[in-house]
């Protein structure tokens, strides 16, 4: 995949008013609604928002991975100018694994407890290609110790059982990076790990990502992590994505007030005062099941008011990278959000 | 693996070990094998001279010392009723139960396995709806009545198939729909909840991520994990099929194994009984080894525990 400069200005990923729906008994669930945004080679975009948000979904639509009866919609939802809502079951497998991975949530169950690592490693290669063995070993054990794995061959005939979350992890992240994709999806990561090894796996990911260019989702719930490897951040808040921005404009000068109020829930240093209390956002995320209308945050929001059951139109900051769904304009926020920080100390 | 086929072997052997001591002595306890044996008019002396003849009247351990020796290097005594070597009796019936119980469990297998996976793959679907039905007519319907129907369908009316005997390959038709029919329920219903179950797992997403086709992910990496439970379930029920064909051998006349059984407890031939019963129980124990074999295989978890 040659990689000149005018290719790194095109999305590699570009999805317009992608819209999921998943019929249920009670009704048509709303589970995500009108999400758009692009993705360059080579940038990180971070997922933030609590769960059931529509996070995974959007990256299970993105894999074509989402269940056989839920179809997703979307204006376009484009892999290097493949569409992909429209793109064959073939097609989709020929992307999957090959130029777009996957790295899920659930390393204790998420590998063939009937096969050992080699085996599955190896069979990520050899789906896509006519790899031989020998060279699909060769491939596996170099991928194990990029992941920072010991004695990285005599693991390829180790079962899962016998390794460690964290160790299982780093082979899923081997797993996925097999064929070189341009994108890996890395749906929380580390939230069944320890703590301990949270950090290591995240720092992984990001020198991987950087040193093969690839480019990145990560979903997760950390702010600190955001902060840290992010280029671009999306906040989504059931189903919606409220704001999004370079990484530096969503910390600088949050605008939705669910991004204002995920800020405040983590300490940030040089911001937070010592000793103070840190935010909660008060009530619960609103059932999607029938017609959603309006601001869905206004339940919770401080600011609400009437009209926030009408239609919410997006803002877009001077710079033009930056984009937020409500009616307040940033500005007049600004005053009751230093007082209720005030409130709270 | 070798490890654990050597420890598997042993607990078999002890297995055994115990069942053939316990059927031993429970057949003590059904009662005075000499009286038995002497018939109705015989008197007092008669029934001594018998306990006497047979050995009855030395303590029970010594007794199945002597049995168990001889037992293992194949001879079973003399049948007290057919007066010929209990081994070659069974011997001669055992071949019509063990290619009867084969293509009995085949039967079942070949059917229920596919259509389990089938109707895992489409729930609610009309095949599911439909290998839900003759699920439920097979655990329903009673072998010996489901046999007699099938004489009366396809040897009277229709005349096919010969309605009994064991002359020719279509004699073993009708008897091996009736035993298969009967085991295939609760495999094609275990391999449905396995497979379904197998199926949300996160291990066969992540085969989907990976690109792996449909028939990748169900036959490698689905089916693999769920007939693990499904071939524990098959051993048992092949023991029962060997040791358990009473019925449908003498419905359709096949003089076996089990037919053999049920007559010689009739007449109290002891030792043939005995011999059945160790016999039957080694069907049981050996296919219980060659499954927990097959799973350690299959399922990489069961080897070092």
């Amino acid at each position: 995949m040659s990689q000149n400069n005018s290719r790194q200005d095109i999305p590699l990923l570009s999805i317009n008013n992608l819209t999921i729906d998943i019929p249920t008994a009670a009704g048509t669930l709303h589970a995500v609604r009108g999400i758009s945004f692009d993705l360059k080679r080579g940038e990180t975009l971070c997922i933030v928002g609590e769960s059931g948000s529509g996070k995974s979904l959007t990256s299970l639509a993105l894999m074509g991975l989402l269940g056989k009866n839920i179809t997703p919609r979307a204006d376009r939802m484009e892999f290097d100018e493949v569409e992909l809502t429209t793109a064959s079951a073939r097609t989709m497998r020929n992307l999957r694994g090959a130029r777009m991975s996957m790295i899920f949530q659930e390393p204790m169950t998420s590998l063939n407890p009937a096969y050992t690592i080699g085996d599955q490693l190896m069979e990520a290669l050899t789906l896509h290609g006519s790899t031989n063995r020998k060279k699909a070993r060769a491939r596996a054990i170099e991928l194990l110790e990029k992941v920072g794995i010991t004695a990285a061959e005599s693991r390829l005939s180790q079962y899962p059982h016998q390794l460690s979350g964290g160790l299982r992890q780093r082979v899923m992240i081997a797993m996925a990076l097999m064929c070189e994709p341009e994108l890996i999806i890395a749906d929380e990561p580390t939230t069944a790990l320890d703590v301990t090894i949270q950090a290591q796996i995240l720092r992984l990911l990001a020198e991987l990502q950087r040193e093969m260019n690839m480019a990145m989702i990560l979903i997760t719930h950390d702010l600190g992590v955001v902060a840290r490897v992010a280029d671009k951040v999306a906040v989504m808040y059931a189903g919606e994505l409220v704001e999004t921005g370079p990484v530096d404009e969503i910390f600088a000068a949050p605008s939705h007030p669910y991004t204002r109020g995920l800020l405040r829930c983590i300490p940030l240093p040089g911001k937070t005062k010592r000793g103070s209390v840190l935010g909660t956002i008060p009530g619960i995320v609103p059932s999607l099941v029938g017609e959603v209308k309006g601001c869905t945050f206004r339940t919770r929001c401080e600011h609400a008011s009437p009209a926030c059951r009408g239609t919410i139109p997006l803002h877009t900051s001077p710079t033009g990278t930056h984009t937020f769904r409500c009616i307040h304009h940033p500005d007049d926020l600004e005053t009751d959000a230093v007082q209720s920080t005030g409130a709270n100390a | 693996m070798l490890n654990f086929i050597l420890k598997r072997l042993g607990l078999a052997f002890l297995v055994a070990l115990t069942v053939s001591f316990i059927s031993f002595s429970l057949l003590f306890l059904s009662g005075d094998p000499a009286i038995a044996l002497a018939g109705e008019g015989a008197t007092d002396q008669d029934v001594v001279a018998i306990r006497e003849l047979y050995g009855f009247d030395r303590p029970m351990l010594v007794q199945y010392a002597s049995w168990l020796v001889n037992a293992l290097s194949g001879d079973f005594g003399e049948s007290y009723y057919f007066k010929l070597p209990v081994s070659s009796l069974i011997a001669d019936r055992l071949s019509v139960t063990m290619l009867l119980g084969l293509c009995g469990i085949s039967f079942a297998l070949l059917t229920a396995v596919p259509l389990g996976v089938i109707a895992a793959i489409r729930p609610n679907s009309i095949i599911d709806r439909f290998a839900l039905f003759l699920s439920v007519a097979g655990q329903a319907m009673p072998s010996f009545w489901f046999g007699l129907i099938l004489i009366v369908a396809f040897s009277i009316k229709l005349r096919w198939l010969p309605p009994s005997g064991t002359d020719s390959w279509r004699h073993f038709i009708m008897p091996t729909v009736v035993l298969g029919y009967y085991a295939m329920p609760a495999i094609m219903r275990l391999t449905r909840a396995g497979m379904l179950d197998v199926l949300s797992s996160d291990y066969i997403r992540t085969a989907r991520a990976k690109g792996a086709s449909e028939m990748r992910v169900m036959f490698k990496h689905a089916l693999r994990n769920a007939i693990i439970p499904v071939v524990s379930l098959a051993a048992v029920q092949m023991g029962f099929m060997l040791g358990g064909s009473i019925v449908v051998e003498s419905i359709f006349a096949l003089h076996g194994a089990g037919y053999l059984a049920w007559e010689s407890i009739s007449r109290n031939d002891l030792p043939t009984v005995q011999a059945l019963i160790l016999v039957f129980s080694m069907f049981y124990i050996t296919f219980t080894f060659l499954a927990d074999v097959l799973n350690a295989w299959l399922d990489p978890r069961m080897r070092s525990s």
